[in-house]
């Protein structure tokens, strides 16, 4: 056998490629040409007031969902170097922690299209006589519903690495870059990963949302899914509709087969031993990349260069130098920026009582807060509601270990169906039936997010000790007495962190769940989310910004006094 | 003719605790570490041994003195000192031959240099063949295997290791010590001296050529003993059990906290740490003191065996003993008190009223919060009271513990009454109406 190879030429006998490569080569390639192609799409010459074509036939929807998925993959990425080097900052110089830490959280609790409104004439004017702009501020309003969760995660991260690990890393004189890529990150990824999924769900929500954008009375439709329907609800087709939904669901099945499983399977090496034993995930894509050859070469290849550019940022003195003698600190530089840091907050403060004084008016801001309360009633009774449908079911599935598994699947899958699709059904209904938009409408801000309730009470409910489980039952639990004091405490602490995400989400939703449209009928709830969409959909900015302030107190205030106490409460006294 | 190699001249180094005080850890420590010798840190924990560790490291920088290092001032890691670690600290994303690269990758050593050196290490610590197995896959003995090749495959001046068998099973933990004491007898590593902290006797009296003993509370070189014998050393001959009595009799001597009865003066202070040891712990060693073969006296290492405890449980449960009063602690031996004799004797209440009175004599923790509610005794006390006097004298992790400690032991006297989720102190409920 081997004496017959010597005919062959070199390269042929010795190329390393196998049948999996060869397998996977098409597909790589038209990841390629579709990438390349999609892009050059992006950045065509556009100028302000021109209509973008735009076509209801279902033929369109495939590089329609190409232009869309290629925005969110460009915020995924956009997210990721963001939590890095939010995290590098935070950890690395503590006054940067003192700054950026209490913006994140106010970020993160704006609205997401509350961003898209503000931003887009910025981006616009970055880059004139381009679409590049519009796009800019598409993608700009997914990031702003993926950056803030995965930066805090990846914060947490970098700030938990265990000391002997750190201290590993200085004795072998690990420089900074060689710590970035060999401990911090490698730490932080499993969480990172985890947060990018739990904002799956509002990256295609708001991908749909963020497509057609109107800005100044100028009515902007991207090509994309969200424009399509956004087309499909102007002129009332309820059969694009459809083939809208379709399409979001083989976007949704190819991004997580693709995409997200593989990645999973592939983090789970940087699972630290000590925190949790979830089994693996496995994906067929990851398997198959992994038996490549010249597939893996790639991988190889670009680890070879994150090594090279190990010895080129490498520590160049050890400990007896003069270089690594501490800097002796003093207490000055850091009372001066904390002075700067007070200034700049009162002038903000004086700023904003200006603001409200002159452009808006006190009866506004009353008649807001008046709104916000109205939203706030309507996500409390929703999430209580979910919880009275979920936790049941999500028992039941939970303590069934192979209805489990398969549950989850299904419902991380749910969870990142946009939602928003199935709004302009609901219209149709109310307005078919006469119903009263503002309790009728309520529903549709918890349709997306009800699914990391059931999602997350299921994962708690699996991982009762099966001790536990025992016990109950040798004391013959039974009734209430088995819920109020086996099952509901067993799965308080991972019905919180699911209704947090809910609720987050929910807030999020109200801009669009409580003011739809359908055609020319716009059915509206009084909330402060119809407020925001109303003013965005006149163009009165000093508005916008209040409505969207006002949300920004109520929901900050929601998470400090409601569900902070709550997960501090699961925290110390409810886990196993 | 010693040559030294790392020279701590006068260290001290103190913690901020929150409120901004600071709290001694070390207080002028003088030593000498030199080329040939293996050197042993004993001592209890929060004794400082794992700080002066970690300042030769140059992990933590000192506040006053001076480390050399071959006569510089070190003042962060240097290339010859390598470390191995209690938890191993290995890197769980990466194989074992990357990991044992890691200190190598970071100098900037070409890949082929290194995988030499790495496969050489791995070789010589007979970890051959699992080149490219994830540390997880590892038992714990082959885990810190991979964590020592790590550190000599640095060919490193100075091996410091800390506590580096007490996460193992006392099999593999004596197993991979005679491993390394077989390279540094045969001279196969270029390591000219190794420092081990330990709370293990045994292992410093068989692996050390000094042992140094620490005092806590601030952490300071209290004893010095140099070990002879030569390796290998039989733990069973008489010699090295000589030598560990003597050991167990020096860590006992002149401990604040055990010098009771001999030394009226010295007592418990309201901020001191307390004992981290269990009740029935407590109780089952004063039954076993008791009853047959002790009859009431021990020899500390034999007690060790018997009981199957480490080192640093059993002097942690005798300073326990010694301080409520049960038991004396005198050249290494235990022995039962009086007192501690009815103890034993008594029925369980009558076991915690004397519980409780000794709690109220030595403990001023104790005694602290029970007057507090004594004073008023419808009302409560909130821990946090207690937590930020604490915090003047203890660090936050020596707060908590010593809190809960009280508490714990406040309970089982019956002197009060706790709730965990509002966190609040309250008289017990049958003393409320009949108070003294």
């Amino acid at each position: 056998m081997s004496e017959r190879k010597q005919f062959f030429p070199r390269q042929v006998v010795e190329s390393g490629w196998n049948r999996w490569d060869w397998a996977l080569l098409p597909m790589a390639l038209a990841l390629l040409v579709l990438l390349a192609y999609g892009g050059q799409q992006m950045a065509r010459p556009y100028q302000l007031g021109e209509t973008l074509p735009l076509s209801l036939d279902p033929e369109n929807l495939p590089y329609y969902l190409l232009r869309t998925t290629l925005r969110m993959f460009i915020a995924l990425g956009a997210s990721m170097i963001f939590s890095c080097v939010f995290a590098v900052l935070t950890t690395r110089y503590r006054a940067a922690e003192k700054v950026l830490v209490p913006i994140l959280d106010i970020l993160q609790s704006i609205p997401v299209l509350g961003f898209l409104s503000i931003t887009v004439t910025a981006f616009i004017a970055l880059f004139p006589g381009s679409l590049l702009g519009v796009e800019c501020a598409a993608i700009f309003a997914i990031f702003t519903s993926q950056a803030w969760n995965m930066a805090f995660s990846a914060y947490q991260g970098f700030r938990t690495v265990p000391a002997e690990l750190r201290e590993a890393a200085s004795v072998f004189k690990l420089s900074a870059w060689q710590q970035f890529w060999r401990l911090e990150l490698p730490f932080a990824m499993p969480g990172l990963l985890w947060n990018m999924m739990m904002s799956m769900s509002g990256g295609w929500f708001f991908v749909v949302a963020s497509e057609a954008i109107s800005v100044s009375n100028q009515n902007i439709k991207l090509p994309g899914i969200g424009s399509y329907i956004a087309l499909a609800i102007e002129q009332r087709d309820l059969h694009a509709i459809g083939w809208a939904i379709g399409a979001m669901l083989v976007a949704v099945i190819l991004y997580d087969q693709l995409f997200f499983r593989p990645l999973l399977a592939w983090a789970d090496k940087f699972r630290f031993e000590e925190s949790g034993s979830e089994t693996a995930q496995d994906s067929w894509l990851l398997a198959w990349l992994r038996r490549t050859e010249r597939m893996q070469g790639v991988a190889v290849a670009c680890g070879k260069m994150l090594e090279r550019s190990f010895s080129m940022f490498r520590l160049r003195y050890d400990g007896t130098s003069i270089r690594a003698r501490p800097q002796t600190r003093t207490a000055t530089p850091e009372r001066i920026w904390d002075a700067i840091i007070a200034a700049v907050v009162f002038y903000a403060l004086w700023i904003l009582i200006h603001f409200i004084h002159t452009e808006v008016g006190w009866n506004e801001v009353r008649h807001a807060f008046l709104l916000g309360f109205y939203t706030m009633f309507r996500v409390i009774i929703l999430i209580v509601l979910a919880a009275l449908i979920w936790i049941p079911i999500g028992v039941w599935i939970g303590m069934n270990p192979r209805l489990a598994e398969r549950a989850q699947a299904i419902i991380q899958f749910l969870a990142a169906f946009p939602a928003n699709l199935m709004f302009p059904v609901a219209v149709f209904l109310i307005v078919r039936f006469g119903l009263n938009p503002d309790i009728w409408l309520s529903p549709l801000m918890i349709l997306g997010t009800q699914w990391y309730i059931l999602f997350n009470v299921i994962a708690g409910a699996s991982t009762i000790p099966t001790e536990l489980r025992y016990a109950a039952q040798n004391l013959g639990l039974s009734g209430r007495l088995k819920w109020r004091r086996y099952l509901l405490p067993a799965i308080f602490p991972s019905f919180v962190t699911g209704a947090i995400t809910a609720s987050g989400g929910s807030w999020n939703a109200s801009i669009v769940a409580e003011y739809v449209t359908w055609g020319d009928t716009t059915v509206q709830a009084h909330g402060i989310g119809s407020y925001i969409a109303e003013m965005t959909a006149i163009g009165d900015f000093p508005r916008i910004a209040l409505g969207i302030g006002v949300m920004c107190v109520f929901v900050m205030g929601f998470n400090h006094f409601v569900w902070r106490r709550l997960y501090r409460m699961a925290e110390n006294r409810l886990h196993f | 003719m010693a040559t030294p190699i790392v020279e701590l001249k006068s260290v001290g180094k103190s913690f901020r605790s929150a409120d901004g005080s600071a709290r001694s850890v070390l207080e002028s420590v003088d030593f000498t570490l030199n080329e040939g010798e293996i050197v042993a840190l004993l001592g209890q924990s929060g004794s400082g041994k794992s700080t002066m560790m970690r300042i030769m490291a140059g992990l933590i920088p000192v506040d006053g003195g001076e480390v050399l290092y071959r006569g510089l001032p070190l003042f962060g890691p240097a290339d010859g000192i390598s470390m191995v670690f209690q938890s191993f600290a290995l890197f769980p994303w990466l194989t074992v031959q990357k990991n044992v690269e890691l200190g190598l990758e970071a100098k900037g050593m070409p890949l082929e240099e290194r995988a030499q050196r790495a496969e050489a290490a791995i070789e010589m610590i007979g970890l051959s063949g699992f080149e490219g197995a994830l540390p997880r896959e590892l038992s714990g003995g082959m885990r810190q295997r991979v964590g020592i090749a790590r550190a000599l495959v640095m060919e490193p001046d100075v091996l410091l290791m800390d506590e580096a068998f007490s996460a193992l099973d006392v099999l593999t933990g004596e197993r991979l010590r005679e491993d390394i004491l077989e390279l540094w007898e045969t001279g196969r590593i270029p390591t000219k001296a190794i420092l081990v902290v330990s709370h293990n006797i045994e292992e410093a009296v068989v692996m050390a050529d000094r042992v140094l003993i620490f005092a806590s509370d601030p952490g300071r070189v209290r004893d010095e003993m140099p070990v002879t014998l030569p390796r290998p050393r039989d733990v069973e001959s008489l010699e090295v059990r000589g030598l560990i009595d003597k050991v167990y009799g020096l860590m006992t001597a002149g401990d604040i906290r055990t010098r009771r009865g001999t030394d009226k003066g010295v007592k418990l202070r309201l901020g001191d740490r307390l004992p981290d040891v269990e009740i029935a712990l407590m109780e089952s060693l004063l039954e076993l003191l008791a009853d047959e073969p002790f009859l009431g006296r021990a020899d500390l290492p034999k007690l060790a065996e018997e009981t199957e405890l480490s080192d640093e449980e059993l002097l942690n449960v005798s300073s326990a003993l010694a301080l409520l009063g049960f038991s004396l602690l005198d050249h290494g031996d235990i022995l039962l008190t009086p007192l501690g004799k009815q103890y034993v004797l008594a029925n369980n209440p009558e076991r915690k009223i004397i519980f409780g009175q000794q709690l109220l004599e030595n403990v001023p923790l104790v005694a602290y919060i029970r007057q507090g509610l004594e004073q008023d005794p419808s009302s409560d006390l909130h821990e946090d009271l207690f937590l930020k006097l604490l915090h003047f004298s203890l660090s936050e992790a020596d707060t908590v513990s010593a809190l809960r400690i009280a508490i714990e032991w406040g309970r089982y006297g019956d002197l009060f009454e706790y709730n965990f989720n509002t966190g609040i102190l309250t008289m017990p409920k049958d003393e409320e109406i009949s108070t003294e």
